[in-house]
This record gives structure tokens, sequence and C-alpha cells, in this order.
């Protein structure tokens, strides 16, 4: 039997109910007499109800109930009892609870049928009227109204200047300084928001909810519905992809729970993909980075100014401007960072918040520069390295992102690139080469996991954590078995309810590093008191050892050096307990914290073959070579970093929320026109994971690959359009018609 | 308008009522028979996920832009929520929980986990169902075939190159079965 440890590959555990269909997500769990929901959306963008009529629908056979603001049942009024541990300073959306409309599609009213079908029919029958009001949904317009909030976001880090960017600028030879657009993004999870609400008729709810914290959920629904704790419980087992959509309570298990609470039944709501498109989503930004340096492309001043949209009721925040001068050694530097408010739904975290967004646009900003000094863009970034955290002036607990530099420019074959643009091809192709560097923060957070050992020798490891697709089973299941020796199949997982032990919200890359050192420990310190339970075996089997002389292995107990051991079973045998457990939490260091910088960094190499009469951009190529830490899992880290590399090319080339800023609305709330890339978009794409040890950054050494794997793949894609057609393209996403409509002679 | 709506209306409660109990269907799912009635109105991925408790074919769009409802209709793969329950009366379909069990994997679904080709796993059964039926077809030849024939299933979670290679691991020599 090999013994499991950190660092080896190992398939995922839950895989085989994934791939038989047998793990239930949120809308598959069958209720006996389960009622449908379906969601009425308002069809204005700011004003308020007039009057909603629902006589028509309520007489159609099957029609239980229509929900709307007249009829609610009583509910939390303060803004304090809607918020949840993803929010933003404000005050939250609270559906149903008034006539005011504050965005397009905003959920007015909840039909409930005995079937699916009645439901979705009925909701057709309900009249409704508005009084319209003025909006405004136009980013661009809102412009001279950004503002800086009072009140800061939890998760928003602030910037500080320093030196005296704006005259050293001035005086530098080589100068570059380009506006930027990003436009807004749909998460778009592949399973549609649903929530099933089991009524256990006792005043208990059980709640299978589609989101990234079941404690949150468990938190916000008791608050909202006056319920107490123990008459919730939240489970998210199986999450069809979030990517930060489900931090936050959606107005989906809102809805489901009014509804089941009122009528004292179970009751389901699942959106439509029409639907998902009426809540969250990544904020469009404008970005004007200035670079100037000297001839050898020295930077020496660096302004980044960035605005983001939110909405008019909540103030959505993200760290944008702050990378670049975090990553670069710069002396002078100056940052300014603001959000405009707009009559939308708030936007939220998608995959790298804030970085995805600035670190892209400063990526591009610094192939700006490259070109304009003539450097070589990878040798720009060696050039301007920092080896410490250039904002702070803090040390890093390591930053392997030089290696990350040489292992992936080697695999890529970037030496032999040429410089100019439009000078390489392939048949009737240009080819372009870019590259670009990626950073996220590496978090850790608190939890806390439970280990129990039962007679049948089968360890249980729990926490109320999420795996969203993330491979948190698999590596709370391989940090267990390394640690107390057992093969894989003789450890469960389990996650996704909120009855476990205390977990956060799944999100920011932080629940590798937070959980898996809550695992580690439980199960030390249940390795200590199976220690403990050898006294009563006849003849100790440890003698005088002591539990630091113990090591875990092959099943059992041993003391370091000797051939025989015991086993777990034996030993839990002989405590004469049922059960063995042990809970413990596992926090970050708030020495680490506070004296040094924790970053996750990465370099992507790209190479994009563009049709020029077409207009047509390939990725044939990607290598992503990422310094995160330590890799538990290098399958599942891998796909981590896969699953990145192609939403970063769904940002360079397809993805794009487009509103109708006369009707405020959304028009391409489709799959089919919200587009994502598929299977013939996707050609190679090359993983490296370069040497970094960290023993500082979190117990086990892990940084966190979530959101790493996106960061830096959107600027490298357009550095390399840039070097393929001498085209640069300022906006995303990168389409045919930007392509076709850019005039080289003024990039060149 | 209103007239029209109105008319509407009254044709559909009408209908409603006349075939809410349903319209007689007989169906092979994963090799079982069922007689049994269904709403005209019910899609096939409804009926298999709401009707028959088989979750295992999962709804992404309802519009057939996403493919996570893919199953094998008579060998052929389709959008499930493209069809309607009673227009396939009389056929074989086949959903992932038909294609292999736990312990006796269909071995596409064994070079899936191999490859680690999902991580959330909503488009998997659709994935599976849809590889399944792109080798029944015996077109794809080659990796850039598969890529092309696959296009209709979306993956989020960004599982493609490793799907890709799950597809080819299994995909008979020639792509011929």
């Amino acid at each position: 039997m090999a013994q499991v440890e950190i660092g080896m590959p190992q398939r995922r555990v839950e895989g085989e109910l994934k791939v038989t269909g047998q793990a239930r997500y949120a809308a598959e769990y069958p209720v006996e007499g389960l009622l449908y929901g379906f969601v009425i959306n308002a069809t204005i963008a700011k004003g308020r109800i007039a009057k909603i009529d629902t006589t028509a629908a309520l007489a159609v056979p099957g029609v239980i109930e229509v929900f709307t603001h007249e009829n609610r049942p009583n509910l939390a009024w303060f803004d304090r009892s809607y918020k949840d541990d993803g929010d933003s300073p404000g005050s939250p959306l609270r559906p149903l609870y008034d006539d005011k409309i504050l965005y397009d599609a905003q959920p007015i009213a909840l039909l409930v049928a005995e079937t699916f079908e009645i439901a979705r029919y009925a909701v057709g029958l309900v009249d409704i009227e508005y009084e319209r009001e003025d909006f405004n949904t136009d980013f661009v317009s809102a412009l001279p109204d950004r503002f800086f909030p009072k009140k800061k976001r939890a998760f928003y880090t602030p910037f500080k200047d320093r030196g005296d960017a704006p005259n050293a600028y001035k005086d530098l030879p080589v100068q570059v300084s380009n506006d930027y657009h990003m436009v807004s993004e749909h998460h778009n999870p592949m399973e549609l928001n649903a929530t099933t609400v089991v009524w256990e008729g006792d005043g208990k709810i059980t709640v299978y909810d589609k989101n990234q914290g079941s404690q949150n959920v468990q938190k916000y629904l008791a608050s909202v519905f006056g319920l107490s704790k123990d008459k919730v419980r939240v489970l998210n087992p199986f999450v069809g992809g979030a990517f930060g959509s489900g931090l936050r309570p959606e107005y989906q298990v809102y809805m489901a729970t009014l509804a089941a609470t009122t009528l004292k039944h179970s009751v389901r709501v699942t959106l439509t993909r029409q639907q998902m498109f009426s809540h969250v989503h990544r904020p469009e930004a404008v970005q004007t980075v200035s670079l100037a340096s000297d001839e050898t492309g020295r930077m020496n001043a660096m302004m980044v100014e960035a605005t983001t949209s939110t909405s008019r009721y909540e103030n959505f925040m993200e760290t944008v401007v702050n990378w670049g001068g975090t990553a670069y050694a710069c002396e002078n530097a100056k940052f300014d960072y603001n959000i405009a408010a707009l009559d939308i739904h708030t936007p939220g975290d998608m995959r790298a918040p804030g970085a995805a967004t600035g670190m892209n646009i400063f990526e591009m900003a610094m192939d700006e520069l490259a070109y304009a000094a003539n450097v070589d863009p990878l040798e720009l970034r060696i050039k301007n390295y920092s080896e410490q955290d250039a904002m702070n002036n803090t040390p890093y607990t390591s930053k392997a992102l030089m290696s990350a530099y040489k292992e992936g420019a080697a695999r890529f074959g970037w030496e032999k690139r040429s410089q100019a643009p439009r000078s390489m091809k392939d048949g009737t192709e240009l080819v372009g080469w870019g590259m670009a560097t990626g950073m996220w923060e590496a978090m850790m957070a608190v939890a806390t996991v439970r280990a129990r050992i039962g007679a049948n020798g089968q360890l249980e490891v729990a926490s109320a954590t999420s795996d969203i697709g993330t491979g948190t089973y698999t590596i709370m299941t391989q940090i267990a078995a390394e640690t107390l020796g057992l093969p894989m199949d003789r450890v469960t997982a389990k996650l996704g309810d909120s009855d476990l032990p205390l977990s956060p919200i799944e999100g920011g890359s932080w629940t590798a590093a937070t959980v898996g050192a809550a695992v580690q420990l439980a199960c030390r310190a249940l390795g200590e008191k199976l220690f403990k339970a050898a006294s009563k075996v006849p003849g100790n089997p440890f003698g005088d050892a002591k539990f630091d002389q113990i090591e875990f292995i092959d099943g059992q107990a041993r003391v370091r050096g000797k051939a025989t051991g015991i086993s777990l079973q034996d030993l839990l045998h002989a405590s004469g307990e049922p059960w063995l457990e042990a809970e413990e939490t596992a926090k970050p260091s708030m020495i680490t914290n506070m004296t040094k910088s924790r970053h996750t960094h990465s370099a992507v190499f790209v190479e994009v073959k563009v049709d020029e009469e077409l207009g047509v951009v390939r990725v044939t190529r990607v290598v992503n070579a990422v310094a995160g830490g330590r890799i538990i899992n290098p399958l599942t880290a891998r796909s981590q970093i896969l699953g990145g590399v192609v939403m970063g090319m769904g940002m360079a080339l397809h993805e794009d929320t487009l509103m109708d800023h006369r009707l405020g609305r959304i028009m391409n709330h489709s799959l089919a026109e919200y587009h994502v890339p598929a299977h013939a978009d996707v050609f190679d794409i090359d993983v490296i994971f370069v040497d970094e040890p960290d023993p500082e950054v979190s117990p086990l050494g892990v940084k966190g690959l979530g959101e790493i794997g996106i960061v830096g793949v959107a600027a490298a894609i357009s550095n390399a359009i840039f070097h393929a057609t001498g085209k640069r393209v300022r906006s995303f996403p990168i389409t045919i018609d930007k392509i076709l409509s850019i005039d080289t002679t003024d990039a060149l | 308008m209103d007239a029209i709506t109105d008319e509407l209306r009254l044709a559909t409660d009408s209908e409603h009522q006349c075939f809410g109990a349903g319209m007689p269907l007989n169906i092979t799912v994963n090799g079982k028979a069922h007689d049994t009635r269904v709403a005209p109105w019910t899609t096939l991925l409804d009926f298999l996920r709401e009707n028959l408790g088989l979750t295992g074919t999962k709804k992404g769009c309802d519009h057939g832009q996403c493919g996570a409802c893919t199953v094998l209709v008579d060998g052929r793969r389709i959008n499930s929520c493209l069809t309607l329950a009673v227009m396939r009366d009389g056929c074989k379909i086949t959903t992932v929980e038909g294609l292999g069990k736990p312990g006796a994997l269909h071995p596409l679904q064994e070079a899936f986990i191999e490859r680690d080709a999902f991580q959330c796993g909503y488009c998997t059964p659709g994935q599976l169902c849809s590889a399944a039926g792109l080798i029944n077809e015996g077109q794809a030849k080659d990796r850039d075939d598969v890529r092309e024939l696959m296009s209709g299933n979306i993956c989020r979670c960004g599982a493609y190159t490793n799907i890709a290679d799950a597809v080819m691991d299994v995909l008979p020599k020639g792509g011929q079965s």
C-alpha cells in the first residue's frame, strides 16, 4: 500500500458520483408533494409597481399562490437583517419588500404551482403595471459622478502612493498613457441557481441550495425570516460551478424559503438561464494607465486610475489599481480608484475580482511600454522585477515568479520570438506571441474541522466548506490520509452542510490553505487521542515513546523506525469508545500577516493565430507557469489553472454583457448570445507549477489556485494579438469587428 | 392585442384541462420500459428529471444552447430540452445513469475520472452522452474532430482539454466503433 502524500496526484474522490449522474445538485432532491415556484422579474429599470393583478393566474388549475409585495408575510425590516458574509456596504436588496423597482429584471413576484409547467405558463397571466422613473445604465455617462465611498467594502485593499509620479513621468523619455475598457461579465455556471426547501413539518426547513457557503445562507435565512438557526439547515454538497456567483445568498433561496415557510410545504425554485443574468456579475471598468521609463525600459513612474460600476443601493468595490504597483519596482507611483453608480443589480466577485480587471489591464500597458522602449516584453518584466511587495515595502513569504518566467518561457520557446509586430506567419495566418504576469493574494481564513474514526476503521473529516468543482473533497481526503497514514478509500470527507463545523464562504482561493490546515490539525489531534489509547493495550506497543516519536503509516501507528505498529482500529478498540473524534480550528498567523506580504504569481505565455481577412483569432497555445506555493493534488490543481485560462480566453475574446441603455436591460441573456469558450476554441494549454516552498504563508505552505489561473491570460492574448497584427485593441472582448476596424498605422 | 391574448389564454387553459391528465407514452429508458402518461408540454428533459427522477441529465439552459441535457435517443445524441416527451413515444433513451454505474463504469466514465475531465460535474453527463453519441457516429477521426464535434457541450469550468484527452482515450482508432 503506497503511502498517500501531499503532492501526489489523486483522482477526484467524488468522481464516480459525478460521472454516473448520482451526485445531486440543489434542484435534484426528490421530495413528496413538492411545489414549484417560478420567479417573475420586473420589466422596467426603475420606478414602482402601480398594480399587480394575479386573478387570472390564480384561476389556472394547479396554481397555489402568487407572492407579491402586497401579500407577502411579515419579514425583517432592518437592512442589517439582510447582510451576509459577501456583501457590500449599503442597503441590500429585499425582494418583495415593497413596490420599488431598482433595476431591470429585479425579482418582484413568485408564482407557486403543482408542476413546473403550470408555474411557467401561469406567470404569463400575471398583469403588472408600472410607474416608470428616469434611470441610467450607461457606465460611461455615469463616470463624471464617480466617487470613493466613505465606508469601504471588507475585501477592498487600500493603495499607497509613493514618490511624485506626475512630475517624474514628465521627465522620462519613454512614456505610454492609454485608456482601457472592460465590459461587464456574467458568471454563468452551468448549473442554474436553484433551491429545494423541504418543509420538515415541525417548523424546521432543510434547504438544498446552490451557494458557496451553507452557513452564510443559513445565517441570512434565519435573520430575514426570523427563524432560530436550529430550524434552518442548509446543504450544498454538490455545486454546479459558481465562480463567485454563490458567495452571497441569491434570490431563489429567499423566494423558495418565503413560499415554503408561508405555505408550510416543500417548494423548489429554479432560475432560468435568462434569470442568471438578473443578478451578480463582474463590474464594468475603465482604467487609465500611464507608465514611463528610461531608454532601457527601467520604469520610474506609474499612474493608475480606475472606475468600476456599482448599483445605487450598494457600493461594490474591488482592488483594481494596486497590482502593478505591488508587482514592480518603481520609485514613483500614484493611484486613484472610484466607483460609479447605475440602476443595475449590485455587481459582485467573479473569479479573481479586481485582479482579473486591474492586473490584466496593467499588463497590457506593460506590453505597450515594452514596444515604446523597444525591449522584449519578458525582459521588461525582469528588468522591473521586485523581490518584495513594492506597494508596502514588505518582504514576501515567497515569490518564485522569476522561476515562473524562466520555466514558462523555456517551455513556450519564447527565445525564438521576433520582436516586431507582424513578423511571424504560418501560411496565411499571422502568428503572435504575447505574455503577461498574473498575481493574486494568498489568503487564509479561519475554519474548523472535525476528524472522527469509527469502529469500521473509516476516518471522517468534516467541515461546512464547499466544493464548487475546486477539488476540496479530494484534498481534504488526501491531507487526512497523509496525516493518519491511511489509504484514500479509508477516509471520507464531508462538507456542504451548515450542521458541520464552522467554515467561511468558499472564495478568494483561501479554502485549500484554510480548511486544509484544519484537516491536518484535527487529524493530528485525533492521532494523539489514539496514541493515548495505546496505554490501555496490554504491553503498551509504544513503550515510553512520546507522541512526537509516533508515525502514522500503512494504516498503523508505530514508533518511528520500528517495523511493526498497531492499527488505528485496534487503538480505537483499546480506548473502549465507539468512536474517537477531535475538532480543531486553523487560523492564519497574525505575525506573518502583519510583517509579510503573501501573493500567488504566474507567467502566462500565449500564441495566437489571426486570419486578418476574417478577423478571426485562435488561441493555439498557452503556457501558464504558476508560483502557487505547495501543490496538494497536482491533478486537480492543474484543472483549476486550465479552467482559469479558459475563462481568461472568454474575457479576452468572447464574454460581453450587452445592455440596451434605452431599456436598461441586458439583451444577450442566453448562452447563444453571451459567448463563452467552447471545445473548438480551446487548443493546447500547458500548466507548470514551479517549486515554491513556503512554510510561512499558511500551515501547509499552500497558497490557493482558484483565481490565479485567469489573471494575466486576457492580457497575454491581447498582447499576442498586437504582436500578430500590430493592432492594439484596448477594450475587452477583442471581437472580430474590433480587429477589422483598427488601423495598424497608428499602432506601429 | 388584449383580445388575442385572452383568446390564447382561453385556448391554453382549456388545453390544460384536457391534457392535464397527460397523454399516453411508451418509452424505454436505460433498458426499462415505461408505460405512462405525460402532459403534452413536458419536455423529455423534465420528464426524465421530474417524472422519472433521473436527475443525472442536467438542465443548464432549457434552450438547446449548452448541451448539459444531452441524452441518446435510439443511439443518437440530442438535446433533451428541445424535444417533448410525447414526441419520443416508442423510443429507447439512454441517459448517463444508463451508460454505467459505480463499480461498472463505461470506458468514457472511467476516462473522464482518470483525465480529471470535469470539475463541478454539472456538464459532465451531457459531455459523456455526447461523447458516446460521437463515437456511435463514427465521424471523429482525430482530436481536432473531437473538439469540433463536441462543441455543442459547454463546460464553464474549462475542462475542455481534459475532456478531449478522455474522449481520445476511448475513441476507436480511425473513429469507427
